[in-house]
């Protein structure tokens, strides 16, 4: 049994433990707003923060954040109203929808290890993520618009 | 068999954003979830429906006993907020309170028509639906009103949810509740009046799209998000070649020591969709995975083992070379032969483009099983439902009616979703599990294997020149794979000269609104790409790699006539004989497309010398996807080439859009952004190559989309019209290749007539 605790929570979890976080969150946990894109740590979807960390879900084993705090995009803000998550619907982020949680996470990330980022750390720590449809003028403007707010509380 | 829930408003319904008819919110840990795929999206909070009133004009939206609108959506959301778009054309003509309305993603039952979500063409073949649904409502409301008040119904009128009219005023919701039930026929709806663009209350202004909220919290629900009970994974072993594969041995007695490990299927496939792809199936999706690595299999590969993307594009140059292959297209005057003969002098060029992936974020899957009623169901994100839901039939060998889709939200489409191999897969599958629920999930480089790319292509053009060196005739040679094959067979294609078919996806483009004297316009299949990849649909289809031939074309034969190119395209841009355009969709011809080239001029500060060294802004125009409905587009990109290194650094971007009237403008500008980053993406980002029968890059270790730090600022403008509206989805891609190919000549002198444009590529030029 492998113990994780996920968005506040303790889950015991009868699984290998070599298995994706990304898989324990959406198929045992029913998390399912973690992504799965490109298995391989490249395309940032399946962004998390564990122990406050932006890390890639896909490619960090459950054995290897037992007892650590992971938080997915349930759990960033209990009503869906994180700084970040505010930016996006404000600035109509998403297209299809699909990376967005792992950018949200991603940027929620860098904005508390760098609460006034310039353009070029934006873009430095953002451009991991990959979004197919493109909406990076707006994910860029986003994470601005978020810092600015957060700045300001 | 598992319980699901259908694709029905739940009775607990409310009106809370994006509702789904079992809540991923309640999940705790150990309680199984099932999913249904009802995917409703509402403008506000509200309780829930207590009204058993429902008054239903037409099958596109009913009104309840509380005015709340519900309008039916036919096509797929993948990011272009369609529901959003169409429901705010119904809800103007109605009348409708905004706040009212809510919209729902319908499955493919016949009813709704059928119709694949591709092509830029949802608004563009719905506008008058919805506008007649929602007008003859309005009529229904109008007149009951007015019978109630004894005034004529033509004194009333309907804003926000309410009927005016004689100082009197009720709303929908009284007039449903107490019986409305008038209901019209086609006919009866087509002859309703309607709105003027000047009494347009929704359409034009500004609305957040109904289906981003769940998309900032992780609630929205893909494909890959649907569960039902009992349900187990499925990976596949993807076979050496993508058609005539067959099996002929499979040892699994490596995977029987894997924890979770259930057995390996051979599909055989009798129709013809997946042939020689073997699932391993397991308890959870690792368990099927690992397994996976310890089966062996054993195939005959097919014919395609061998090819490369040379012998692709070698044989495109033989069938041009070929004057007896391929298909002329009836350009009115497409007898170039005298021109040329008679030509003063004669330019010609040739241009290709490499294989391109789509790589939807969410790689191929769908969970199939077969439910309490006995039908097979299948969960999926789909562009066309309607058509897999045919091919599973036909792959099941089961009657009409057996097979039901329940679709989700795409993570992307782009074209990949049209085909449903891995659909029929997934249906295979649980066959052969006894109708057992199973999830197909295609990993990242399963999918890309998988795919069905955009074709290598080759183009040959050529102009003639008279002794004044104006233009008397164009040739224009395309083969590629053409992507109808993989959905329909030549007798439903269009047909050119001779009656002899060919694929508009495959040469839309080239029937430019340029005047060149005689155009002679050969489409030509090349059959090899079709059969080694399935060449398919990729965002902006032909018009994607066409137009890169065309407006690089214009500009090296302006460049060689010593013109400016912008004045150079206008002076060919006249709207006189088929270039006039006409009504509904083209009204203006090549005077639309001539204003959207000037305005990017202007706005871009075409021509200015003030840039830096080897730094330029060149131009493309295009109409977009279709001659039928054109969405006029100028294109300027500014960028520097880096000499030593060939990178190219584009600096800025700017786009000048005429689709008609715009109906959601940021939803509208949101697709434009996306398109022209697309489009940078494949001029000088992303492209693979086929090898030995299949595509070489097959995840983000070596394929290389558009990244952020990528990303130039972008200026896009959207021309105010109150003509019909087209498409947006895609033209936005199409002009930005040629535009930055024009600008790399215009910075540093050299002439770039491959994609992508890698910086190998340029400083080999150089």
């Amino acid at each position: 049994m492998i113990s994780l605790k996920v968005n506040g929570r303790n889950f015991s979890l009868d699984m290998d433990p070599d298995t994706p976080l990304l898989w324990a969150l959406r198929d045992e946990l029913d998390m399912t707003g973690t992504k799965f894109g490109c298995g391989i740590g490249m395309c940032g979807a399946c962004t998390v923060h564990v122990g406050g960390r932006a890390t890639r879900a896909c490619i960090t084993f459950i054995r290897d954040v037992e007892g650590a705090e992971v938080t997915t995009i349930e759990g960033l803000d209990p009503q869906g109203n994180h700084p970040v998550q505010e930016a996006w619907r404000n600035l109509r982020v998403p297209q299809c929808g699909y990376c967005q949680s792992g950018q949200i996470m991603q940027a929620a990330a860098l904005l508390r290890d760098i609460p006034d980022p310039g353009d070029d750390d934006i873009d430095a720590v953002m451009t991991g993520n990959l979004c197919r449809c493109m909406t990076y003028p707006r994910i860029r403007n986003a994470v601005r618009e978020a810092a600015t707010v957060m700045k300001g509380n | 068999m598992p319980k699901t829930q259908g694709a029905i408003l739940a009775p607990d319904l409310t009106r809370r954003g994006f509702l789904v008819a079992m809540s991923a919110a309640g999940a705790a840990f150990g309680f199984p979830r099932v999913s249904g795929a009802a995917q409703i999206f509402a403008t506000s909070e509200g309780g829930s429906s207590s009204s058993d009133q429902l008054f239903e004009p037409s099958l596109w939206y009913t009104i309840d006993g509380e005015g709340r609108v519900n309008v039916n959506i036919t096509r797929a959301e993948m990011g272009q907020h369609i529901g959003t778009a169409l429901a705010r054309i119904l809800a103007d003509e109605l009348g409708a309170d905004w706040e009212d309305v809510q919209i729902t993603y319908v499955d493919h039952e016949k009813k709704w028509g059928g119709a694949p979500t591709a092509g830029s063409r949802s608004v563009w073949s719905l506008w008058s639906v919805y506008r007649q649904a929602g007008a003859a409502g309005r009529m229904a409301l109008t007149q009951a009103a007015a019978q109630k008040w004894g005034i004529a119904p033509e004194a009333c009128t309907t804003e926000a949810g309410m009927v005016t009219g004689g100082g009197n005023s009720i709303a929908f919701a009284v007039l449903v509740a107490e019986g409305l039930s008038r209901s019209f026929t086609q006919d009866e709806v087509k002859a309703v009046p309607l709105k003027p663009h000047s009494d347009f209350r929704l359409i034009g202004r500004d609305v957040a799209a109904l289906d981003i909220n769940d998309k900032t919290t992780g609630r929205a629900l893909y494909g890959l998000d649907a569960k039902v009970d009992d349900m187990v994974y499925a990976v596949p072993l993807i076979p050496p070649t993508r058609q005539g594969s067959k099996v002929i041995s499979i040892d699994d007695s490596e995977a029987k020591g894997q924890r979770g490990y259930l057995r390996t299927i051979d599909l055989q496939d009798p129709s013809g969709i997946v042939p020689g792809i073997v699932v391993v199936v397991g308890e959870t999706l690792m368990a099927a995975k690992w397994a996976s690595e310890l089966v062996t299999v054993e195939w005959e590969a097919g014919e395609t083992g061998t090819v490369s993307e040379d012998d692709i594009q070698g044989l495109s140059r033989e069938l041009i070379a070929d004057e007896s292959k391929g298909t002329l297209l009836d350009t009115g005057n497409f007898d170039t032969k005298p021109a040329f003969d008679a030509a003063a002098e004669v330019v010609e060029a040739e241009y290709t483009t490499s294989t391109v992936l789509h790589f939807a974020l969410e790689p191929m899957n769908a969970t199939a099983f077969v439910n309490d009623a006995g039908q097979y169901e299948i969960h999926a994100g789909s562009q066309w439902p309607a058509l897999m839901t045919g091919w599973v039939e036909r792959a099941l060998g089961v009657g009409p009616g057996t097979v039901t889709m329940r679709t989700y939200m795409l993570g992307g489409g782009f074209g990949r979703r049209v085909f449903g191999d891995y659909v029929v897969a997934a249906a295979l599958t649980t066959k052969s599990l006894g109708g057992t629920p199973v999830k197909l999930v295609f990993f990242r480089e399963d999918d890309s294997l998988i795919d069905c790319p955009r074709s290598p292509s080759v183009q040959k053009l050529r102009l003639a020149l008279d002794a004044e060196r104006k233009i008397t005739a164009m040739d224009h040679n395309a083969a590629a794979g053409w992507p109808s094959y993989t959905v329909r067979t030549e007798a439903d294609m269009a047909k050119g000269i001779d009656d002899k078919p060919y694929d508009t996806a495959g040469i839309s483009g080239a029937d430019h609104w340029y005047d060149v004297g005689a155009h002679r316009i050969r489409a030509i299949a090349n059959h090899l790409a079709s059969q080694t990849v399935r060449a398919g649909f990729l965002r902006s289809i032909a018009p994607g790699w066409i137009n890169f031939a065309v407006e690089s074309f214009m500009d090296e034969v302006a460049h060689k006539l010593g013109v400016d190119p912008v004045d150079f395209r206008l002076a060919h841009l006249r709207p006189e004989g088929r270039n006039a355009g006409e009504a509904p969709h083209s009204v203006g011809g090549a005077d639309r497309q001539a204003a959207v080239l000037r305005r990017v001029a202007e706005l871009s500060g075409y021509g200015r010398s003030d840039l830096g060294p080897d730094t330029a802004i060149g131009i493309a125009s295009t109409y977009g996807q279709e001659r039928e409905m054109p969405t006029w587009n100028g294109t300027a990109v500014q960028l520097r080439v880096d000499r030593e290194s060939g990178q190219v650094e584009v600096q800025k971007l700017w786009m000048v859009i005429d689709c008609g009237t715009v109906i959601d403008p940021d939803g509208a500008r949101a697709q434009c952004e996306g398109a022209v980053l697309w489009g940078l993406s494949m001029a000088l980002y992303e492209g693979t190559s086929i090898e030995s029968g299949q595509v070489y890059d097959r995840n983000l270790d070596t394929y290389t989309p558009l990244r952020m730090i990528d990303t130039p600022e972008l200026q896009i403008e959207l021309v105010e019209s109150t003509e019909a509206p087209v498409g947006l989805g895609e033209p936005g891609v199409t002009g930005v290749a040629p535009a930055v190919a024009n600008a790399i000549y215009n910075a540093v002198g050299i002439r770039m007539r491959h994609l992508p444009m890698t910086p190998e590529m340029i400083t080999e030029a150089l």
